[in-house]
C-alpha cells in the first residue's frame, strides 16, 4: 500500500533513511527514543516535506511530489487537530469536503461519524466546550468520514489519561476494523503497540526499520530498542 | 506577491516619475540635513515614548474588566484617525496658552507651561500615536492564548515571573514592528510638527518636500528627500525586523481569557493610574473638539454633507484596496518571506506630495486627472493604510499558518475554502480593527485628494479645510465633529463587526 | 429549430438598431453642448467655493458670453503654478486665475502665457504694466488683533512688546512669504536684526493661513498676520466688530492677483473676452464680500458697506516681479537663521 523506497533526509546532523513497505490494512506501530525521528517519517509520509532521496509510493504510484491533502491519508496530529472557531460537525465536515458544502447524503455521514464516536447531540459544540477525550473522538470521527486507506497517527492522545488513552485506541481499532484503512501510529508506550499493532516499526540510529512483528520485537529487544525500554 | 508588486511599483514609480520630470536642482543643502536630523530625531524620541508609555496602559486594559472597557478601547482609536488640524486645535485647546492647563496653572498661581517647542512636537505626537501603539500592543496581549494565563496562574507566578515568561516575549514580539510604525509616521509628519514645534527648528523632511515643489519648483529635490524618508523608514523597518521575534505562543482554544494576575494593591493602583491618565490625556483634547464643533454644526453649508458622502465612498473602496493589498502580502509575510512587510511599511513613509505629483504625472497624458480623483485617492489611502492593516494582520496570519497549516494542508483545505473557512474566521477580530483603521484613516486623510479633487468632488478634509480658509471657522469646527463622528463611527462599526461575540 | 435561430437573429437585431439610435441621439447630445464653447478657468480651491466668487463669476459671465465657463481649483496659488508647470503646453486651462505678483516671474518664465490688450484704471497705489498678466484683486497684508488690545505700531516696536503673535512659514503659505517680503523691504539689511527681534514673539508658524487664523480665534495668539481686509468678513458676514487690523508705520506688503491668458488656448477670443470682464463693474462688484479681498478695479458703487472701516496704510510696498526670486531667497535664509536660534 505505502512503499519508502531508498528514501533518506538530511536536516543538519540529523538524518533518516527508510526503505520498506507497508501492506493494506496493515497496522504498525513506530517506536524510538525522544528525537530519533519518529515524528519527521511521518511528515515525510504526509507529505510536509520532500526526500531528499529515494520516493513515496503509494499503491505503485509515486506521490513524492503530491501535495498534502492529494495524498490517500488521514493523519491526526500531538496538538492542534481541531479548528477552535468551527464546530463539532464542521471539524468533522472538513473531512469530507474541504469548502463545507455537503449534500444531504454527505451531513448524514458526518452525523453518523459523530455517532459512531459517541458524541451525538453535541454537534454545535466548539472544540473550547468539549473535553480532552471528546475533542479527539471528534478528530477521530473526522478520520472515519475521511476514508483514507491509510492513517497517521501522530501520538495524538499522549494528553489523555492512560484509562481514556486506551479507550481511544480500541475505538481507532474500530474504526479501521470499519474502513478498512492500514495504520501508522508513533508511540511512547510499548503496551500501546501490543494492543492494536501487531506489527512496528524501529526508528534508531539514523534508519527507520522494516516493520517486524511486535510482540517478537519487544519480547526481544536489540540493543538501540533495549537501552529505551530500559 | 504581486500585491507587494503593485505597492512597491505605486510608491517607487511614482517617486521615479517625479524624479525623471526633474531639472538639474540644486541637490540636498545644509538645511535640508538639518531638517533631516530633526525628522529624525523628534520620530525616535516620539516613537519610544509612544511605546513605552502604551505598554503600562496595554496591560491594564489586557487584565481589568471594568463597565466601558470596550467604548474605552475603540475611543483609542479615535486621535489616530482625526486629520491632523482638528486634533492640533483640540491638543491647543488643553495645552496651549489660553488652554485649559494653563487656566487651571493661572488659577493656582503657578506658572504657566509652555507647548511650543520639541517637547510639544512629542507632545502631539504622543497623543496620535499612543492610541495606536497600546492598540498594537494590547493586541499582541489577547493573542497569549488563555491557556498561558492559567499556568501562570498555576505556577504563582509574580510580577517578575510573569514579565520574565509571558509579557517580555510578548513585547519582544509586539514592540519592534510597533515602534517602526509610529516611527514612519512621525517621520512624514509636517503640519503638526511644525504648528507645535514652534518655527523653523522644527522644520521637518516632508515641509522640505513641500518648499521644494512650491517655493523652488525643485522636483529633483523633492524626490531626493522622498528618498531620503524611504531610506530611514526602509531602515527602521528592517531593524525592527530583525529584532522582533516571530516566535508563537502557540494555540489555545479560543477560550474568554480569564486573568488571575490582577490582584494586589501595587497593581491595581498602577493599572487605575495608567488608565485613567491616558484616558484624560485623550479624552481631553477630543472633547474639545466636539465642545467646538457643536456650535458649528447648524451652520454647515450643504456642500460639506456632499462631501462627507464621498468620503464615505472613498474610505470604503479604500478598505476594499487595502484588503486586496494585505492579505496576500500578509500571507506571504506569515509565511517564510516575513522582509515582504517592508514593501507595505514604505506606504506611509511615501510623501503624499510626492506620490500624488507622481501620480499626476503618470495619468495626465493618459487621462483627465480630475476624472479619477476618487480610485486615485482610494488607492493612495489604501497603501498609506497598509503598514498598519499590515503590522495588525501579520503576526495572526502567522499563528494561523503555523498552528493550523500542517492540520488545513492534510485535509486539502487549501486556496479559496481554507481563505474562507480557515484564515478568515481565526483573524476575524483583527481584521475588523484593521478595516476600521483603513476606513477611518481614509475618512480623516486630507493627503492626495488635494491634488486632483475639483470643488464638486471634495473630500470631507478637504471641504473643512477650505472653510476655515474662508473664515467659517465655526462650520469648519462643525465639519470637523462630523468628520470626527463618522470617522469613528466607521472605525466602530469595523472592530466590532469583527470583535463579534469574542471577548476581545 | 429553425424558428428558435430566427427569433434569436431578430432580437439580435432589433437590439443592435437599438444601439445605434441610442448612441446616435447620445452624439446629437454631445454636440449640442459642444457647439457652446467651454473656457476652463483653472484657479485656488477658494475661489470656486460655494462661498467664493466663483459661482457669481460664472453666472454673470455665462449671460453675456454664451459659453460654458468652467472654473477648476487647484489649490493655492503655489499649486496652480506648479499645477500649471506640470501640465505644460497639453494644458485644457485656458485662463489660469490666482497667481500673485511673487510668482508672475516664475509663471513668466515657464513662456506658456499670452500677451493680453486689457488696460484699466487700478485702485491699487503702484502702476501697471505687466503684458501677460491683468490683475482681478489685491489686499494689504496686516496683523489682525481684537479691537481692545493696544498693539505696537511698527516691526521693531513689536519686537520689543511681549506680544504673542501667529505667522506662517514663508515656504509653504502665501501670506507667510508676504510677510517675508514685507520685512525685507521695510528694513533691507536690518531685517535679520528685526527678525530676531521678533522671535521671542513669535507663538509658532504654521503650514498656512487656515491653521494659524484658527489659532488665533482660539485665543492662542494677540495677533495673527492676515489682510487688511479680514476684519471686514467678521463685520459684514457675522455683524462682529471685535477684531481689526494693525496700522504699521513702516508701510504694508500688498498683493496683487492676477490672471493670464495660456498661449496653448484653443479659444482665444473668448479668453480675451473673460479677461476684460474680469476688470469690469460685473465682476469686481463681486469679490469684495466674496474673495474678501480689494477688488483691482473700484467699481462705479464703490466699495460694500464696512470697508470704510478698514485700515489704509499710508505707503504700499511691492516688490517688482523679477527682483522676488533673488530678494526672497535671501530673506528666507536670514529669516531661517534669527527663528532657528
Amino acid at each position: 500500500m505505502l512503499t519508502l523506497e531508498n528514501v533518506a533526509i538530511r536536516q543538519g546532523d540529523f538524518s533518516l533513511r527508510a526503505d520498506f513497505t507497508i501492506q493494506a490494512g496493515q497496522r504498525v506501530a513506530v517506536i524510538g527514543r525522544s528525537g530519533a525521528g519518529k515524528s519527521t517519517l511521518l511528515s515525510l509520509i504526509a507529505g510536509f516535506f520532500p526526500p531528499e532521496e529515494g520516493s513515496v509510493l503509494f499503491d505503485g504510484q509515486n506521490m513524492t511530489k503530491a501535495a498534502p491533502g492529494k495524498r490517500p491519508l488521514a493523519m491526526l496530529f500531538q496538538d492542534n487537530n481541531l479548528f477552535p472557531h468551527l464546530s463539532v460537525a464542521q471539524n468533522v465536515g472538513l473531512g469530507v469536503r474541504p469548502d463545507l458544502r455537503l449534500n444531504q447524503v454527505q451531513k448524514s455521514l458526518v452525523a453518523n461519524a459523530i455517532e459512531r464516536v459517541g458524541l451525538s447531540g453535541l454537534e454545535d459544540r466548539k472544540p473550547a466546550q468539549l473535553s480532552g477525550g471528546q475533542q479527539s473522538r471528534v478528530a477521530l470521527a473526522r478520520i472515519l468520514v475521511q476514508d483514507k486507506p491509510l492513517v497517521l497517527l501522530d501520538e495524538p492522545f499522549a494528553a489523555l489519561g492512560p484509562a481514556l488513552k486506551i479507550e481511544m485506541l480500541d475505538l481507532v481499532a474500530e474504526v479501521l476494523e470499519e474502513t478498512g484503512a492500514a495504520l501508522l501510529m508513533v508511540s511512547h508506550d510499548p503496551q500501546d503497540a501490543r494492543r492494536i499493532a501487531p506489527m512496528t516499526v524501529l526508528v534508531a540510529d539514523g534508519v527507520a526499520y522494516a516493520p517486524t512483528e511486535t510482540g517478537a520485537l519487544l519480547d526481544n529487544p536489540p540493543p538501540a530498542l533495549k537501552a529505551y525500554l530500559g | 506577491m504581486v500585491a507587494a508588486a503593485i505597492v512597491a511599483a505605486l510608491i517607487l514609480g511614482t517617486l521615479l516619475a517625479v524624479a525623471l520630470r526633474a531639472e538639474a536642482g540644486r541637490g540636498l543643502g545644509p538645511s535640508e540635513w538639518a531638517a533631516i536630523r530633526f525628522t529624525f530625531w523628534q520620530a525616535v524620541l516620539s516613537a519610544t515614548l509612544s511605546v513605552a508609555l502604551a505598554i503600562p496602559v496595554a496591560r491594564a486594559l489586557s487584565r481589568r474588566q471594568f463597565p466601558g472597557r470596550h467604548l474605552l478601547v475603540t475611543l483609542l482609536g479615535a486621535p489616530f484617525i482625526l486629520p491632523v488640524i482638528v486634533a492640533v486645535l483640540g491638543l491647543l485647546a488643553v495645552f496651549g496658552r489660553s488652554g485649559v492647563l494653563n487656566e487651571i496653572l493661572r488659577w493656582l498661581g503657578l506658572p504657566e507651561v509652555q507647548i511650543y517647542g520639541l517637547h510639544g512636537v512629542v507632545l502631539a505626537h504622543v497623543f496620535f500615536n499612543l492610541p495606536l501603539a497600546t492598540r498594537l500592543i494590547l493586541m499582541g496581549w489577547q493573542q497569549v492564548p488563555s491557556e498561558r494565563f492559567r499556568l501562570a496562574a498555576q505556577l504563582d507566578f509574580g510580577p517578575r515571573e510573569m514579565w520574565r515568561v509571558i509579557e517580555a516575549p510578548l513585547l519582544r514580539r509586539v514592540v519592534p514592528s510597533a515602534l517602526a510604525v509610529i516611527f514612519a509616521i512621525c517621520l512624514s509628519s509636517f503640519a503638526v510638527a511644525l504648528t507645535v514645534g514652534g518655527g523653523p527648528r522644527a522644520t521637518t523632511v516632508e515641509l522640505a518636500i513641500y518648499q521644494a515643489f512650491r517655493f523652488d519648483f525643485d522636483l529633483g529635490r523633492a524626490a531626493l528627500l522622498s528618498c531620503v524618508q524611504l531610506l530611514l523608514v526602509g531602515t527602521a523597518a528592517f531593524v525592527a525586523l530583525r529584532l522582533s521575534g516571530t516566535d508563537s505562543f502557540g494555540t489555545g482554544l479560543d477560550r474568554v481569557v480569564k486573568r488571575w494576575d490582577a490582584g494586589g494593591l501595587t497593581r491595581i493602583a498602577l493599572d487605575s493610574f495608567a488608565i485613567c491618565g491616558a484616558t484624560i490625556f485623550l479624552i481631553l483634547p477630543l472633547s474639545m473638539v466636539v465642545w467646538d464643533g457643536m456650535f458649528g454644526v447648524l451652520q454647515m453649508p450643504a456642500q460639506v454633507w456632499k462631501a462627507a458622502g464621498v468620503s464615505l465612498v472613498v474610505a470604503l473602496a479604500s478598505t476594499l484596496l487595502m484588503l486586496g493589498f494585505a492579505l496576500p502580502i500578509a500571507i506571504a509575510a506569515g509565511g517564510r518571506q516575513s522582509w515582504i512587510e517592508m514593501v507595505g511599511l514604505l506606504g506611509v513613509a511615501a510623501s503624499p506630495l510626492v506620490i500624488g505629483t507622481g501620480l499626476f504625472i503618470v495619468i495626465f497624458p493618459i487621462a483627465d486627472p480630475f476624472a479619477v480623483a476618487f480610485p486615485v485617492t482610494a488607492l493612495v489611502n489604501a497603501v498609506m493604510a497598509l503598514p498598519f492593516a499590515l503590522r495588525i494582520l501579520v503576526g495572526p496570519v502567522r499563528d494561523v499558518i503555523q498552528n493550523y497549516g500542517h492540520l488545513s494542508h492534510s485535509l486539502n483545505v487549501t486556496g479559496r475554502h481554507w481563505l474562507l473557512l480557515i484564515l478568515l474566521p481565526r483573524i476575524r477580530s483583527v481584521l475588523g480593527f484593521a478595516c476600521g483603521l483603513t476606513a477611518a484613516l481614509s475618512m480623516g486623510d486630507l493627503g492626495v485628494i488635494a491634488l486632483f479633487a475639483d470643488p464638486e468632488t471634495a473630500t470631507l478634509p478637504l471641504q473643512m479645510y477650505r472653510l476655515m480658509g474662508a473664515y467659517r471657522i465655526d462650520a469648519a469646527s462643525g465639519a470637523g465633529l462630523l468628520l470626527l463622528c463618522l470617522s469613528f463611527g466607521l472605525f466602530w462599526l469595523f472592530d466590532k463587526g469583527g470583535r463579534g461575540r469574542a471577548d476581545t | 429549430m429553425e424558428f428558435f435561430q430566427t427569433c434569436s437573429a431578430r432580437r439580435i437585431l432589433e437590439d443592435t438598431m437599438k444601439y445605434l439610435t441610442f448612441a446616435a441621439g447620445m452624439m446629437a447630445a454631445t454636440m449640442a453642448v459642444a457647439e457652446t464653447p467651454v473656457l476652463t478657468v483653472y484657479t485656488y480651491d477658494s475661489f470656486v467655493s460655494d462661498w467664493g466668487p466663483g459661482p457669481a463669476v460664472e453666472a454673470a459671465f455665462e449671460e453675456t458670453c454664451g459659453c460654458d465657463l468652467k472654473f477648476v481649483g487647484a489649490g493655492d496659488g503655489a499649486a496652480l503654478l506648479a499645477r500649471v508647470k506640470l501640465e505644460g503646453a497639453r494644458t485644457d486651462a485656458d485662463i489660469v486665475l490666482g497667481l500673485d505678483t511673487n510668482l508672475t516671474a516664475a509663471a513668466r518664465e515657464t513662456d506658456l502665457f499670452a500677451d493680453h490688450a486689457i488696460e484699466a484704471s487700478y485702485a491699487f497705489p503702484i502702476g501697471w504694466n505687466d503684458a501677460q498678466f491683468v490683475p482681478f484683486d489685491w489686499g494689504i497684508f496686516a496683523f489682525v488683533k481684537n479691537a481692545d488690545l493696544d498693539a505696537p505700531t511698527d516691526f521693531k516696536a513689536l519686537g520689543a512688546s511681549d506680544l504673542k503673535i501667529v505667522i506662517q512659514d514663508p515656504r509653504s503659505s502665501t501670506p507667510g512669504l508676504g510677510l517675508l517680503m514685507w520685512v525685507k523691504t521695510a528694513y533691507g539689511d536690518e531685517s535679520k536684526a528685526v527678525w530676531e527681534g521678533l522671535s521671542d514673539n513669535i507663538v509658532t508658524v504654521t503650514k498656512g493661513w487656515s491653521e494659524a487664523y484658527g489659532m488665533f480665534i482660539e485665543g492662542e495668539a494677540d495677533m495673527v498676520l492676515s489682510y487688511t481686509t479680514s476684519p471686514a468678513y467678521h463685520l459684514i458676514a457675522e455683524e462682529d466688530a471685535s477684531k481689526d487690523a494693525v496700522k504699521f508705520t513702516e508701510g504694508h506688503y500688498m498683493q496683487i492677483e492676477v490672471a493670464g491668458k495660456l498661449k496653448s488656448t484653443d479659444q482665444d477670443a473668448l479668453a480675451d473676452q473673460f479677461l476684460a470682464f474680469m476688470v469690469s463693474d460685473a465682476f469686481q462688484s463681486i469679490i469684495p464680500t466674496t474673495n474678501w479681498m480689494y477688488p483691482a478695479v473700484t467699481p462705479a458703487d464703490g466699495l460694500p458697506k464696512g470697508f470704510e472701516t478698514l485700515v489704509v496704510p499710508d505707503k504700499g510696498l511691492l516688490v517688482a516681479s523679477d527682483q522676488v526670486q533673488a530678494i526672497r531667497d535671501e530673506a528666507l535664509a536670514e529669516w531661517l537663521d534669527a527663528l532657528s536660534q
